[in-house]
C-alpha cells in the first residue's frame, strides 16, 4: 500500500473512533456543564441499550424496531438514574456526586451480571453494518462510514437544538450561570431532565454502533468506552459541548497515532500513554482545551 | 468544617492509648487461639484494610485531595515486595525474563515490604510534584488516570509481573500480628501527624486554600507530604495483602477494589481516624456476610440458589443511600473518644469547647 493510502486509512480509523467517543462525551459534558456532576455511570447506559436490542432481535423484531426501542430504553434508564440517584444529592459537594455515580455504575453492572450472567453474547448486527468496501488498496468498513455519518447528523441536530429551541437555549444559560438563569425564570429542573434525556439518547445511539463494532454484548461492556468518553470530555474541557467533540476527535487521533508510532514492544502500553497525555494536558490547561477557568471568590 | 483546637488533657491522655493497645492485644490473642481459621482470615484482611483506609483518610479526608488512585500504590507495593520475596526456584520458572540484577535476589519479609513501600513513595513523589498542583475534581480525574496507567503497565510488563496471568507462589509471611501491628502503627503515625502542625496545615489547605496560603502555608509541600505518606502506607498494605493472599493478578488492584476501599472511608466519615476504622470494620464484615449469602445455602428443606453480583448491588445501593441521607458518614469528622465519654458531664458544665 502506498504511504498516502496508508495515511488515509489511518485518518479514517481516527475519525471513526473519534466519532464513537464524541457521541458518548456529549452526554457527559452536558450533565457536567449543568450539574457539575461527573457521571461515571454514563458508559453503562450503552450496556442497557445493547441488551435491549439484542433481546428484541432474538424475539424476532426487525433491527430498526429493536434499535429504536433500545435507544428509548437507554433514554429511560438515564432519566431513572437522574430521578433516583442524582436528584436527591443535587448541590452536594462534587466528590459526593462523583462517588454516587460510581455506585450507580457498579449497581447497573451487577444487576446486568445477575440477570444476564457475566458471559458475553454475540451481537447480531445487520449486514449493512458489517460490510467492507474496497477502493483500490483502501479498505473501509461500512460501520466506519455509518458511525461518522450518524455522528455528523447528531451533531447538526444537537447544534440546532441548543441554538434554536427554548429548552436548548435555557440549557446553555444554566451551564453559563446557574443562578442568573434561575433569576430569569428558567426552570432548572426541566433543563436537567432534558440534558439527561439527550445525553442518554446519544449514548444509546453510540452504544448500538459500539456493540456492532465489537460484535458482542456483556455486562461490563460500557466501562471502557465510558472511560474513553470521559477522557475526551476532560481533554476538551468538562462542560463544553464543542470541547467534548473536539476532545473526542483528539483522543481518536492520539490513539491511532500511538498505535502507529510506538515501537512494537511498547504498543501494548498505548492506553498508559493516552492517560499520560491527559495528565500532562491537565497540568498545562487544568480546565481542558476549551474549558473556562473556575473563578474563585474570596 | 472548622479547625478544631487541640484539647490539652493531663493524665487520661496517656491512659487511652495504653488501654487501647492492651485491649487490642487481648482481642488478638483471643482470636489467635480461639477463633476458627475463617474468622482469623477475615480479621487479618480487616487489619490490612485499616492500614489502607486510614492512610487514604490522611490524603482524602484531612488534606482534601480526593485521590482515586491510591490502589495503584497498593499494587506497586504488592508487586515489588512479592517479586523480592519469591523463592528462587519459583522465580526461575514463573519469571524467567527477570533482569539479571533481580533474578538472584530473595529477601525476607520486612526488607521486601519496606522496599515495596519506598518504591511506592518514590513514585508518589515524582508524580505528586505535578499532580498535587491540581485541585477539586481534576485531581480525582488525574489520579484515576494514574491508576489506569499502573494497571496497563502491570498487565503488559510481562518479565516483571507475569502480565495478566496470576502471580502465584508468594510466601505467606503475613500473619494476624503483622497485619494488626501495621494497623496500630498506621493509626499512631496518622494520629500524630494529624495532630501536629503539619496536620493543622493539611486541614487548613482542605478548608480554605487561599486563606491557608495567606497564612504562609506551603500548599504544594503540605499536599505532597500527605500524598507520599499515604502512598507509603498504601504500599505497606499492598505488600501485606500480597503475602497473605499469595496469588493474585492485576485485576485485584483496579476499580472494584478502589470503590470498596473508598466506600469504607466515606461511610466511616472522612476526616475522622476512628471513623475510618469503624467504616472499614462495617464494610469488611458486611461484604463478607453478603458474599457468604451470595453463594446460596442449603437449609435442608429449602435450597437458596447462589445469586452472584447481589452483594455488590446491595452495597452500591446502601452507599447511595448513605450519601443521600447521611453524607457525613458514621462519625462525620469527629473522633470517637473514650475520654470524652468519661468526662463529658464535667465538660458539659463548662459549656462547649
Amino acid at each position: 500500500m502506498t504511504t498516502f493510502g496508508n495515511l488515509l486509512q489511518q485518518l479514517i480509523n481516527a475519525i471513526s473512533m473519534g466519532s464513537s467517543y464524541a457521541l458518548m462525551a456529549i452526554g457527559l459534558a452536558m450533565v457536567f456543564g449543568i450539574l457539575r456532576l461527573i457521571n461515571f455511570a454514563h458508559g453503562d447506559l450503552i450496556m442497557v441499550g445493547s441488551y435491549t436490542v439484542l433481546f428484541l432481535q432474538l424475539a424476532g423484531a426487525p433491527f430498526w424496531v429493536a434499535a429504536l426501542v433500545g435507544i428509548a430504553a437507554t433514554t429511560l434508564a438515564g432519566l431513572i438514574m437522574e430521578r433516583v440517584a442524582y436528584r436527591p444529592i443535587r448541590g452536594a459537594p462534587a466528590i459526593d456526586m462523583l462517588l454516587t455515580s460510581f455506585a450507580v455504575g457498579i449497581f447497573l453492572e451487577n444487576v446486568a451480571i445477575l440477570i444476564f450472567t457475566p458471559i458475553s453474547r454475540a451481537f447480531p448486527a445487520p449486514a449493512v453494518m458489517t460490510q467492507v468496501l474496497q477502493y483500490g488498496a483502501l479498505r473501509i468498513s461500512s460501520l466506519d462510514l455509518i458511525t461518522t455519518g450518524v455522528t455528523f447528523i447528531s451533531l447538526v441536530l444537537l447544534t440546532l437544538f441548543v441554538t434554536h429551541t427554548k429548552v436548548g437555549i435555557s440549557m446553555r444559560a444554566v451551564s453559563e450561570d446557574s443562578l442568573g438563569a434561575r433569576l430569569t425564570g428558567i426552570n432548572v429542573n426541566t433543563v436537567i431532565v432534558a440534558a439527561f434525556a439527550i445525553g442518554s439518547m446519544l449514548a444509546g445511539v453510540s452504544g448500538l454502533l459500539w456493540s456492532a463494532r465489537i460484535g458482542k454484548v456483556d455486562p461490563l461492556m460500557g466501562f471502557y468506552p465510558g472511560l474513553k468518553a470521559f477522557i475526551a470530555a476532560v481533554i476538551g474541557g468538562m462542560g463544553s459541548l464543542s470541547g467534548a467533540v473536539l476532545g473526542a476527535y483528539i483522543l481518536g487521533f492520539l490513539e491511532v497515532l500511538f498505535q502507529g508510532l510506538l515501537p512494537a514492544s511498547l504498543a501494548p502500553f498505548r492506553d498508559a500513554f493516552v492517560f499520560l497525555a491527559l495528565i500532562v494536558l491537565l497540568l498545562f490547561r487544568p480546565n481542558g482545551i476549551l474549558g473556562r477557568p473556575d473563578t474563585e471568590k474570596i | 468544617m472548622k479547625l478544631r483546637m487541640l484539647k490539652t488533657q493531663s493524665l487520661p491522655k496517656v491512659l487511652t492509648p495504653i488501654f487501647l493497645v492492651l485491649l487490642l492485644t487481648g482481642a488478638l490473642l483471643a482470636i489467635n487461639f480461639l477463633a476458627s481459621s475463617y474468622v482469623q482470615r477475615v480479621i487479618t484482611i480487616l487489619g490490612i484494610n485499616i492500614v489502607f483506609v486510614v492512610s487514604l483518610n490522611l490524603l482524602n479526608g484531612f488534606t482534601g485531595v480526593f485521590s482515586l488512585g491510591q490502589v495503584g500504590f497498593m499494587a506497586i507495593g504488592a508487586y515489588t515486595a512479592a517479586i523480592l520475596t519469591l523463592p528462587l526456584n519459583l522465580k526461575v520458572v514463573s519469571l524467567p525474563n527477570l533482569p539479571s540484577w533481580l533474578a538472584g535476589v530473595q529477601l525476607s519479609f520486612v526488607p521486601a515490604l519496606l522496599i515495596g513501600a519506598v518504591v511506592s513513595t518514590l513514585v508518589a513523589l515524582v508524580i505528586g510534584l505535578s499532580l498535587m498542583r491540581l485541585g477539586g475534581s481534576y485531581v480525582s480525574v488525574a489520579t484515576m488516570g494514574f491508576l489506569v496507567i499502573v494497571h496497563v503497565v502491570l498487565i503488559n510488563w510481562d518479565s516483571l509481573t507475569r502480565g495478566a496471568r496470576t502471580f502465584a507462589g508468594v510466601p505467606p509471611y503475613t500473619t494476624l500480628w503483622w497485619a494488626w501491628g501495621w494497623a496500630a502503627l498506621t493509626v499512631y503515625v496518622v494520629w500524630r501527624l494529624v495532630h501536629s502542625s503539619y496536620g493543622r496545615s493539611m486541614r487548613a489547605v482542605r478548608d480554605n486554600e487561599i486563606a491557608a496560603q495567606m497564612l504562609g502555608i506551603n500548599i504544594m509541600r503540605t499536599r505532597l507530604l500527605a500524598f507520599c505518606t499515604s502512598a507509603f502506607l498504601a504500599g505497606v498494605a499492598g505488600a501485606l495483602w500480597a503475602h497473605y493472599i499469595t496469588s493474585f493478578s492485576p485485576e485485584a488492584f483496579y476499580f472494584t477494589e478502589t470503590f470498596s476501599l473508598i466506600m469504607m472511608l466515606v461511610i466511616g466519615g472522612m476526616g475522622s481516624i476512628s471513623g475510618s476504622i469503624l467504616g472499614t470494620v462495617a464494610i469488611t464484615l458486611l461484604s463478607e456476610a453478603l458474599r457468604n449469602a451470595e453463594r446460596g445455602a442449603n437449609l435442608g428443606f429449602i435450597k437458596i440458589p447462589p445469586i452472584y453480583g447481589a452483594s455488590q448491588i446491595l452495597t452500591a445501593a446502601a452507599f447511595i443511600a448513605v450519601i443521600i441521607y447521611h453524607p457525613q458518614g458514621l462519625l462525620g469528622g469527629r473522633e470517637f473518644n473514650f475520654r470524652r465519654l468519661l468526662i463529658s458531664s464535667h465538660r458539659r458544665g463548662k459549656g462547649k469547647n
